[in-house]
């Protein structure tokens, strides 16, 4: 398959393909693989990125129930980050839910050249008046980082004027390579004014945070029904139907899930370091992964009686759920899928597609970093560039709350049987002669689709319909294209039905692109031998 | 109409040659606009008889888009029409994007009138960013004059506009007229800003001598030509207007390197 790569590199020229080669790489474990990742886009690249905005105010803080996050700039930013992401929550015992809302300071022309200060300032109090929060994060968009309004100076006068916490984020949209930069940025917030600022034990014996679940159609209330069924407390989920009243305590529970490692990783390390919070890389998309997840929580906790109930639960769900299971599976087992999401989704859906007998033939991030694609031991030799450096690297001192919840011994053992504060990436779980691509552009997504024929390609909403007018399903893995959830077991079934449900419509059979019935112009008539790429398409049929 | 823009270091007396010099090709029967393009919006001050004016971004602030010419030109000594562009405190928002939007829209309220001889730019300090270049962009001014004297930092300065001007030469059909020399009285002066002119492939279009009457007029928020039209800097301010009416010299820069630059200071500077 080595040729794949080689005839997809060959359209570019060549300081696209210096760059672009680097990004892509065909699974081989016996030798140690280096791939290019968190790197600048080429401009002119229909890249799927989004920017560090995105980052901070769509995915960390955006799903925060109890607090108003208020978008500092012209209207588009805070209007195209208003729901799109399906961050579903509930409103809290105190009522409070801004998940539906969308604020924003709509700067115009004379903000930009008499500065917007005051107009946040304006905003602040029309915020606090309508609808009274105890919390209010401010996101920076990009004029306000070029004019150089001083939102931290305007939280601070929020702060004092209304007593509320109000935390701004410098997240302007130019930051960093992509949407990562953000999620960092928003860590650090969360990290210097959030966490720990409420001491309040938290009753449950055993307690853990949710880290990096943003309850995409509701992925993380299945999550959080499974873990409290086995008895855990969650003390805190970032930030999918969170709350940072809940974040204020997080430092009560014993043990970090993450789950998105590439958004919240930095909070989970930071934890570790101020508070001793141990972390643990999960997984709960997938019924393998979600065992083994929940096998090594309880290993964690040593408990006999929380072991004993896992396994219960285990059983229980999974007797549940069989048949549904087997049913799916006689469907989809044998289909090929192609998997390009943000972060981490790319990895856990390969843990899922394997339990209903689907290969992942090519999988990669948009916004990954090396340790996502190939482990976390990379870490120490990634070179940190001027776009990463420009980006806050927040040095966390122990916390005089800082509490060691194993023994140093305990704690080493687990880092060998369960992995704690580990993550091995992506290509580890991936099939020798599968793909591996970072930040995939609309033209590579194209040629990947003729070269390794996936019957299922997972995107997002930019590239699904292109792949769809080809003949080939797509289903968003960023929005779940309104269903959901799809983690935990439940999710899972749900995950199989609307997979059938693709696969098998009968509207692929109606598709007939238009030159696949006549040629474009006269002169293309009979000029390659080769198939073309819709009619490789067209070879597929699923009745 | 001939569009012209001033530049020069911050302090070099660009408003103040504007003015005076104004004022001698209004005596000339010139119809003539001034856009003042500084935030601190006082380059029509010794025109106006004083800073009587709503500048274009204040009333765009409060007005809405909804705003006529009359809100923000006035006429002066001369009948020469003065408009403030305006912009914020200095330390908050954008200058620069303030002189764009204000240039658009006195394009869009028709300031640019037919009859009109000469638009003058007046514009604060060095180009600092693209919207303080928006008076040599887009096919606004064909021509700019540097106010400089002797000094160092004034001919730095010079020096950078020229990169500006030069960047702009082909897009927007920009030319450099000269430097004006606004004397401060530094040794070999007139010399040095000669030779360091002639390197950028221009012109001294005219030496103004330092004179304590500009300083009198200006407290009395006149121009030299109005206090007192017989005296002899009234008359240095005629000539130059004649110059700059008459200059048929407009180059695009050859900007110096800062070891060039320094070395024609060496030559001229230390006698």
């Amino acid at each position: 398959m080595a040729e794949v790569k080689t005839e997809i590199l060959a359209k570019y020229k060549a300081k696209v393909f210096k760059s672009r080669k680097d990004h892509i790489l065909e699974v081989d474990k016996s030798k140690e693989q280096i791939i290019a990742a968190n790197t600048r886009a080429i401009p002119g690249i229909m890249t799927n990125r989004g920017c560090c905005y995105a980052g901070c105010k769509g995915v960390v803080l955006g799903p925060l129930k109890d607090t108003l996050v208020l978008t500092h700039g012209p209207i588009g930013c805070g209007f195209y980050s208003w729901g799109t992401r399906r961050n579903k929550a509930r409103a809290d015992a105190d009522g409070s839910n801004y998940v539906q809302y969308c604020f924003s300071t709509d700067m115009q022309e004379p903000d930009i050249v008499f500065g917007g200060d005051n107009k946040l300032k304006k905003a602040i109090e029309e915020g606090f008046k309508l609808f009274n929060p105890k919390r209010i994060m401010i996101c920076s968009t990009c004029p306000v980082g070029l004019i150089g309004d001083d939102i931290h100076a305007v939280a601070a006068w929020a702060e004092s004027e209304f007593g509320v916490t109000c935390v701004a984020f410098s997240c302007e949209g130019y930051k960093g390579v992509s949407q990562s930069a953000g999620h960092h940025i928003a860590n650090n917030g969360l990290m210097k004014r959030i966490i720990g600022t409420d001491d309040r034990e938290y009753p449950a014996k055993f307690k853990v945070n949710l880290l990096g679940e943003y309850n995409i159609g509701g992925d993380g209330w299945e999550t959080e029904r499974i873990l409290k069924k086995i008895g855990y407390g969650v003390v805190a989920v970032f930030t999918g139907d969170g709350a940072l009243a809940d974040i204020a305590r997080s430092h009560k529970a014993d043990l970090n899930l993450v789950q998105c490692h590439r958004s919240i990783n930095y909070v989970a390390e930071m934890m570790k370091s101020a508070f001793g919070t141990n972390w643990l890389k999960v997984n709960f998309i997938g019924l393998k992964s979600i065992a083994q997840t929940l096998r090594n929580i309880s290993e964690f906790f040593g408990d006999n009686q929380i072991k004993e109930r896992t396994e219960a639960v285990l059983e229980e769900e999974m007797a549940a759920i069989s048949g549904d299971l087997a049913h799916y599976r006689e469907r989809l087992q044998g289909h090929k899928a192609a998997i390009f999401v943000g972060g981490s989704r790319s990895h856990h859906y390969q843990d899922l597609l394997r339990d209903y007998g689907v290969t992942t033939v090519l999988a990669g991030y948009e916004f990954g970093h090396r340790d996502d694609y190939e482990g976390r031991r990379v870490i120490p030799d990634i070179k940190e560039d001027a776009d990463s450096k420009n980006i806050e690297n927040l040095v966390i001192d122990k916390d005089l709350r800082y509490r060691a919840f194993l023994s140093p011994e305990r704690a080493d053992e687990l880092k060998n049987a369960i992995g704690l504060e580990n993550y091995e990436g992506m290509i580890r779980d991936m099939e020798d002669g599968t793909f591996v691509v970072d930040d995939l552009n609309h033209y590579e997504t194209e040629a990947f689709v003729k070269f390794l024929k996936p019957d299922i390609f997972f995107s997002g909403i930019k590239d699904k319909y292109v792949i769809q007018k080809g003949g080939i399903l797509s289903r968003q893995l960023h929005s779940y294209d309104y269903s959901g959830p799809y983690s935990g077991f439940k999710g899972s079934i749900i995950f199989g039905q609307d997979l059938t449900m693709g696969l098998y419509a009968p509207a692929w059979k109606l598709v007939k692109a238009p030159w696949k019935q006549k040629p474009i112009s006269p002169n293309q008539e009979g000029e390659s031998k080769e198939p073309t790429n819709s009619e490789r398409l067209g070879e597929k049929d699923h009745a | 109409m001939r569009q012209v823009a001033i530049y020069g270091k911050g302090g070099i007396g660009k408003s103040t040659t504007t003015q005076n010099l104004n004022a001698g090709l209004g005596e000339m029967g010139k119809k003539i606009m001034i856009v003042g393009c500084d935030p601190k919006a006082d380059s029509t001050r010794l025109i106006l008889g004083g800073l009587a004016q709503e500048t274009v971004l204040d009333t765009l602030r409060e007005e809405g888009e909804d705003i006529d010419l009359e809100q923000v030109m006035r006429e002066g000594f001369q009948s020469i029409r003065c408009v403030e562009s305006g912009g914020p405190e200095p330390g908050v928002g954008c200058a620069g994007r303030g002189i764009i939007t204000s240039i658009n829209l006195l394009e869009r309220l028709g300031a640019y009138t037919e009859d009109l001889d000469y638009v003058f730019y007046d514009v604060l300090g060095d180009v600092v960013c693209g919207g303080f270049a928006m008076p040599i962009r887009e096919g606004k001014a064909q021509e700019i004059y540097i106010v400089c004297s002797g000094e160092m930092m004034a001919l730095y300065a010079a020096n950078n506009i020229s990169k500006g001007i030069r960047k702009y030469a082909n897009t927007g059909g920009v030319r450099l007229g000269g430097l004006i020399c606004n004397s401060r009285n530094v040794d070999g002066e007139a010399d040095l800003v000669s030779s360091v002119a002639k390197e950028l492939g221009t012109q001294m279009i005219y030496f103004v001598p330092r004179d304590n009457m500009v300083q009198r007029a200006e407290i009395h928020k006149q121009t030299v030509i109005q206090y007192d039209p017989d005296s002899s800097q009234a008359g240095e301010y005629r000539n130059l207007a004649q110059k700059i009416d008459g200059n048929d010299m407009f180059v695009v820069p050859k900007p110096l390197t800062q070891d060039r630059l320094e070395t024609l200071l060496m030559e001229h500077g230390l006698i």
